[in-house]
């Protein structure tokens, strides 16, 4: 690389091509400029004339500058120019490469690697042999210092490590091998210190000059200081800018999602590194799915936080007296209550005692129940750690040993208390506010809340401190009372309504929540330190961040795998029998320092220069062009040099010009013109501002007026007049072909039905409100993107409240004979509430509810077609209609006019195509017409029959 | 030519106009054809006219209508009043269109050369017309009268330029007794001109040719490294047209003498006329070439 100041030029040979440029300005000197043009009649008279004096025009002295310029310029550029270019590695005897390779060296990892590859190239290009110290804490004896390729082969290969980097001891003796004479270092740091790196620095200066590489981009890291229901983590990071931090896990669905964005709240700097706390403010139920924390954007195991038991949801087993047998039990037992206000906050399992207890859950409920066994499973449950929460009923109330009754916190009195029944004398008692320092702390309670009736205690002197909530009279309502490591809670009134209205108030919900979130923790091992037992790794972090199943797990002792992530121990997800623990990678930062190091600028070395010099000789070109079609002159050369102009800066802006959409019709049926054929469907625009809301009552007018403006007004057409939706698969041509081939049957039914619907409405699923549809076509393309949950949550419940989809898959039934055979429609149709299926048997309502129909074809005739099984069973879901239909008919295609009413699609061969086509539209007529009156053209059958047994009854 | 002036409204506007200007034009040059068509032209014998003619006796076959009665009372026999039978004469109308036509100045706005000779065209063709005289475009079927007018302006306004530089009238559609009007610019030496009028002369007629020329082609107004061009592909190249310009007029002068003199041979009269001027200039000229006797 040769140097002229600043600028370093990759091939300087080239520029020896300047020289031609004397001659250039010559040649172009020499050329006459392009006479201009002119169109004249008179040409014939000038035939054979001869100019008298010739005058020898040359090209402005402007326009061979310009020209020569731009030579120059292209000469320049393909010098190679770089400004400031990386200094060149001087020549050593030896070349030491050393990189960070722990988890914090991910973000930088590639840059690293193309600059080791580099300094590894040039250094056995000049013949120095080459070592690798990867810093990531294992130490494979004495380096080698090679000569050939198998340095860069290894460097290839070098991937960072999902655990905290080290370097290894006795620099001494890993440098053994070095070659007599001078060492170079060159050390790619991830800009951290990590333990033995002071020992590495001095060792390597006293054998020659180390060159630091700082990482390109900064490190971060993030660790988990605080776990439990509010978890806190912590931010670290060598750059002042905080990162947001994603919480992952699955959806409802069991789709891996992002389920939040957390906010790092204030950092605070200390020696170069910043920490921002990141609360973990998450709703329980969402903070019990997630299963990693990560920093957004930054590829680097440090950057991960995987959950494990400690950020999972408290499991609550209820175990009631016995199955509700009729439905009204169902809805009143206290195990309902208990279901509907936990299921928020905690995992509910429903089992017998015996099964719950197996299961390990955190807290169990017990529903009116006595006679508990005083030496039981359950007392030693609870003695480990285990928080059971009873509730008294009529059942614990009739119980004669009551009195004798283990696992209370307190003694109660058989019989109980009636309070403000026909025939007591008191009120129904409310609850008296509950105590600062109790659980209950600071709920509010509601008014209306009264208890009618409760077990009483026997008074004694620990009374006042196990009651944690008590009545307005000062009887207990809650108590409480520790027992072993573990804690047992009485609600003195029912789970359900009978007792109290306690249970249908929102303060239930938050006591129960208090309750089970403080004990939830009591069984967790005491700060996630796993408890003997070896443990096997199922997944790892990779150096990048990513989880990868473990390889070939090796299990560790326990007590290994308390002092966290180390060599060969990655970061990962580490599972003993039912236990499973996260091990992390994310540790404390500290800034390393470089003493007697040279440090390169963390700026990427160099800039080429080439591209910017090529853009300038366009430029100068273009201007070039510009210029000699000004030179020609007149008026139309002037436009011949304006399109010049824009098609010279059309070609050098290509390459970063945004992609041209490729325009195909509208998604919106309303922006289409509306066909002549079609001139019915116009829907009158409402005006906005009419008369209707100047009738509006004052107060009501001005809430009409925001919901009106956001729903979409086809959907409101939609709503107010019929209108078939299609869904929009993200393919432009299959949305047209939806489009297209409802338009068709909407014409069909206008014409030979009273069914007049509307165009047909684009429906994207992400923000349409289906509550407004009754029939959605939806044709299964290859490429749709799968909906969000949101979306398939609203499709259910459009399905649930009446609605139909139609899926197509449009491919002849190819993909086999079962209704899901096609993968697409697997993927896409998978997460919705399906009811079985079945094929549409020779007497389905879809057969007659318009035509009789034999068959169903679309532009395929032969595919089978699917709907929802009749099931004997009661309670079927609207009506007994089919929420779904599912073919592969492509019936779209078959219904599919253009604007003019033409068909689109060729159906069949001659004239037994036209009938398949008609059939089409007589399947699509049925279909409409079952999805609008159900089954009341199945009730139609039986018609005739009723006729004829009333004829038979009026006779006699 | 605007769009407006193209349009057969307009140009009829401005030919009556530019007719309005002038009397009637009745055609004095040339022979008189034996045709049916009444006009204002005797052909001294008797026929339909206006003009007294002569008295003769009335023979067998003649109305009683048909006899003057005031002549016949003076003497037993009966006489007849015969009218001097007239006819119209014919003048043909033909036009240039070689693509030299379409110029219009290098800045291509101005009036073109075939939009006045449309112009000039029309113009005379109505003022022959209002005179009784029979007009037609060369080589069509004559006719006079509001409805020859109305047809005379829809096929002078459907010409169009070619895209060929040379045109001149078809030998084919000479004929006797008629008067030519030629309007064209001329420039290309064309043989079939040539033959053209020989065939008229040969048969009889006679007629009149007006060069048109715009401006530019009169004064040469280039400098500087030029390529001329015709539409036809005629090229000539020049590093120095302004030097060109008196070797350019000269050879103007020379093709004008050679077709005056082409013109006189053959008992043509000779024009020209430029664009720079009112096209009245040019209409009155014609004028006076065609009605003097």
């Amino acid at each position: 690389m040769m140097m002229l100041g600043p600028i370093g030029f990759a091939t300087p040979l080239i520029l020896l091509a300047l020289a031609v440029l004397p001659l250039l300005w010559w040649l172009l000197r020499a050329l006459p400029p392009v006479p201009k043009r002119v169109r004249f009649p008179g040409t014939v008279l000038l035939k054979g004339l001869v100019d008298a004096n010739p005058v020898a025009r040359r090209t402005p002295w402007w326009l061979l500058l310009l020209r020569i310029a731009a030579v120059a310029a292209a000469i320049l550029a393909f010098a190679g120019p770089v400004w400031r270019p990386a200094p060149a590695p001087e020549p050593g005897d030896a070349l030491v490469i050393v990189m960070d390779a722990g988890a914090t060296a991910g973000p930088g990892w590639r840059a690293a690697q193309t600059r080791a590859l580099r300094a590894a190239d040039t250094a056995l290009g000049d013949g120095a042999p080459v070592a690798l110290l990867l810093a990531d804490g294992r130490s494979e004896g004495a380096l080698p210092f090679l000569a050939d390729d198998a340095i860069a082969a290894a460097l290839r290969a070098a991937s960072p490590q999902a655990w905290p980097g080290a370097y290894p001891d006795a620099p001494d003796t890993i440098l053994a091998n070095a070659p007599e004479g001078g060492l170079r270092t060159l050390w790619l740091s991830d800009g951290l210190d990590h333990p033995g790196r002071s020992a590495w620095l001095s060792a390597l200066l006293a054998r020659g000059p180390v060159d630091v590489v700082p990482p390109v981009s900064p490190a971060y890291s993030l660790r988990m200081v605080r776990d439990g229901t509010q978890p806190e983590l912590e931010l670290q990071s060598t750059a002042p800018e905080a990162r947001a931090v994603l919480a992952l896990g699955p959806d409802p669905q069991g789709i891996p999602r992002e389920l939040a964005r957390l906010e790092p709240s204030e950092g605070r700097s200390a020696f170069g590194v910043t920490s921002w706390p990141v609360p973990v403010d998450l709703p329980p139920e969402l903070l019990g799915r997630v299963t990693r924390f990560q920093i957004d954007g930054i590829e680097s195991a440090s950057a991960v936080v995987l959950g494990d038991d400690r950020l999972r949801r408290p499991v609550v087993a209820l175990i009631g007296q016995g199955q509700a047998t009729s439905e009204r039990q169902a809805l009143l037992s206290p195990a309902h209550f208990l279901r509907s206000a936990l299921e928020r906050s905690a995992r509910v399992i429903e089992a017998g005692l015996n099964d719950a207890i197996a299961a390990k859950p955190d807290v169990i409920v017990l529903m009116d129940r006595s006679g508990l066994d005083a030496d039981g499973a359950l007392t030693d449950w609870v003695a480990e750690g285990g928080l059971l929460i009873r509730f008294a009923g009529p059942r614990m109330a009739a119980d004669p040993g009551l009195a004798e009754e283990p696992l209370l916190p307190v003694r109660l009195r058989p019989g109980g208390r009636d309070m403000g029944g026909v025939l007591s004398w008191g009120e129904p008692r409310p609850v008296a506010p509950f105590a600062a320092d109790g659980p209950f702390a600071g709920l509010a309670i509601p008014p209306d809340v009264t208890i009618r009736a409760q077990l009483m205690a026997e008074p004694s002197p620990d009374l006042p401190s196990r009651s944690i909530a008590v009545l307005s009279d000062g009887t207990p309502l809650v108590t409480r009372a520790d027992s072993g490591d573990g804690q047992v809670v009485l609600f003195h009134s029912t789970a359900n309504a009978d007792w109290s209205s306690l249970p249908i108030s929102g303060l239930f919900v938050q006591m129960l929540e208090r309750l089970v979130a403080g004990a939830g923790r009591a069984t967790a091992e005491p700060q996630g330190q796993p408890q003997g037992g070896s443990w096997t790794a199922t997944d790892v972090l990779s150096g990048f961040g990513r989880l990868i199943e473990a390889p070939d797990a090796v299990p560790v002792a326990a007590e290994v795998l308390a002092d966290g992530a180390a060599p060969d121990l990655p970061a990962g997800i580490y599972a003993s029998g039912e236990r499973v623990m996260a091990l992390n990678a994310g540790a404390p930062l500290a800034l390393a320092g470089w003493a007697g190091a040279t440090v390169e600028s963390a700026r990427p070395s160099g800039i080429p220069l080439a591209g910017w010099l090529l853009i300038a000789a366009a430029a100068v070109l273009i201007a070039d062009l510009a210029g000699s079609a000004a030179l020609r002159g007149g008026r139309r050369s002037g436009r011949v040099t304006a399109s010049l102009l824009v098609v010279a800066s059309m070609l050098v802006l290509l390459p970063t010009a945004p992609r041209a959409q490729v325009p195909f019709g509208d998604n919106g049926p309303a922006d289409q013109p509306v066909p002549e054929l079609l001139a019915p469907f116009e829907v009158p625009q409402d005006d906005p501002t009419g008369a209707d809301d100047a009738q509006a009552d004052p107060d009501g007018g001005a809430a009409a007026e925001e919901p009106r403006a956001e729903v979409d007004p086809d959907l409101a057409r939609a709503a107010s007049e019929f209108a078939m939706g299609y869904v929009l698969t993200g393919n432009a041509e299959l949305d047209e072909l939806s489009r297209a081939g409802l338009t068709g049957l909407s014409l069909t039914l206008y014409s030979r039905t009273t069914v007049e619907p509307t165009p047909p409405v684009a429906i994207d699923l992400e923000t349409a409100d289906l509550t407004l549809m009754t029939f959605l076509y939806w044709p299964i393309g290859p490429d749709q993107p799968i909906p969000s949950a949101d979306a398939y949550l609203r499709l259910n419940r459009f399905l649930r409240g009446g609605g139909m989809i139609l899926f197509d898959t449009r491919d002849a039934d190819l993909a086999g004979s079962a209704a899901d055979a096609s993968d697409d429609l697997r993927r896409l149709a998978g997460p919705l509430d399906m009811p079985p299926l079945q094929e549409v048997p020779q007497d389905h309502v879809l057969t007659r509810s318009f035509y009789l129909l034999e068959e169903m074809p679309g532009r395929f005739a032969d595919g089978d077609v699917w709907v929802a099984a009749t099931s004997t069973e009661a309670g079927t879901v609207n009506d007994g209609v089919s929420p779904v239909v599912i073919g592969g008919n492509s019936w779209a295609e078959a219904w599919a006019i253009d604007d003019r009413g033409l068909p689109l699609f060729a159906v069949g061969a001659g004239m037994d195509g036209e009938r398949q086509r008609e059939m089409a539209h007589r399947f699509g007529v049925n279909l409409i017409m079952y999805v609008l009156t159900g089954n009341y053209k199945s009730d139609q059958i039986h018609v005739p029959a009723l006729l004829e047994r009333l004829r038979q009854e009026g006779q006699p | 030519m605007t769009p407006e002036d193209a349009s057969l409204a307009g140009l009829r506007a401005r030919a009556e106009a530019a007719a309005a200007a002038l009397p009637p034009l009745v055609l004095a040059r040339g022979p008189v054809a034996a045709t049916f068509a009444p006009g204002g032209h005797g052909l001294r014998r008797p026929g339909i006219g206006e003009d007294f003619w002569q008295y003769r006796q009335a023979h067998e076959g003649d109305t009683a209508a048909a006899i003057d009665w005031r002549r016949s009372a003076r003497g037993d026999m009966r006489f007849v009043r015969d009218r001097e039978r007239q006819t119209a004469r014919t003048a043909a109308i033909w036009l240039g269109r070689g693509a030299g036509m379409a110029y219009a100045g290098q800045a291509g706005t101005g009036e073109t050369k075939m939009g006045r000779a449309k112009l000039l065209s029309l113009s005379l063709a109505l003022l022959l017309i209002r005179a009784g005289e029979r007009v037609t475009l060369l080589g069509e079927p004559a006719g006079t009268g509001a409805a020859q007018a109305t047809k005379l302006t829809a096929g002078i306004s459907m010409i169009a330029p070619l895209d060929h530089d040379d045109d001149a009238p078809l030998r084919a559609a000479a004929r006797g007794a008629q008067v030519a009007v030629l309007i064209d610019d001329f420039l290309n030496d064309d043989p079939r001109l040539d033959e053209f009028l020989q065939t008229m002369s040969g048969v009889g007629s006679t007629g009149v040719m007006l060069q048109i020329l715009h401006p530019d082609e009169e004064d040469f107004p280039f400098e500087g490294a030029v390529r001329f061009q015709t539409l036809g592909g005629q090229r000539h190249d020049t590093r120095d047209a302004g030097g060109l310009r008196a070797a350019y007029r000269a050879r103007l002068d020379e093709r004008r003498d050679a077709l005056a003199a082409a013109a006189s041979n053959a008992g043509f009269l000779f024009g020209t006329h430029d664009l720079g001027q009112p096209a009245s200039e040019a209409l009155a000229w014609l004028h006076g070439v065609l009605s003097a006797r």
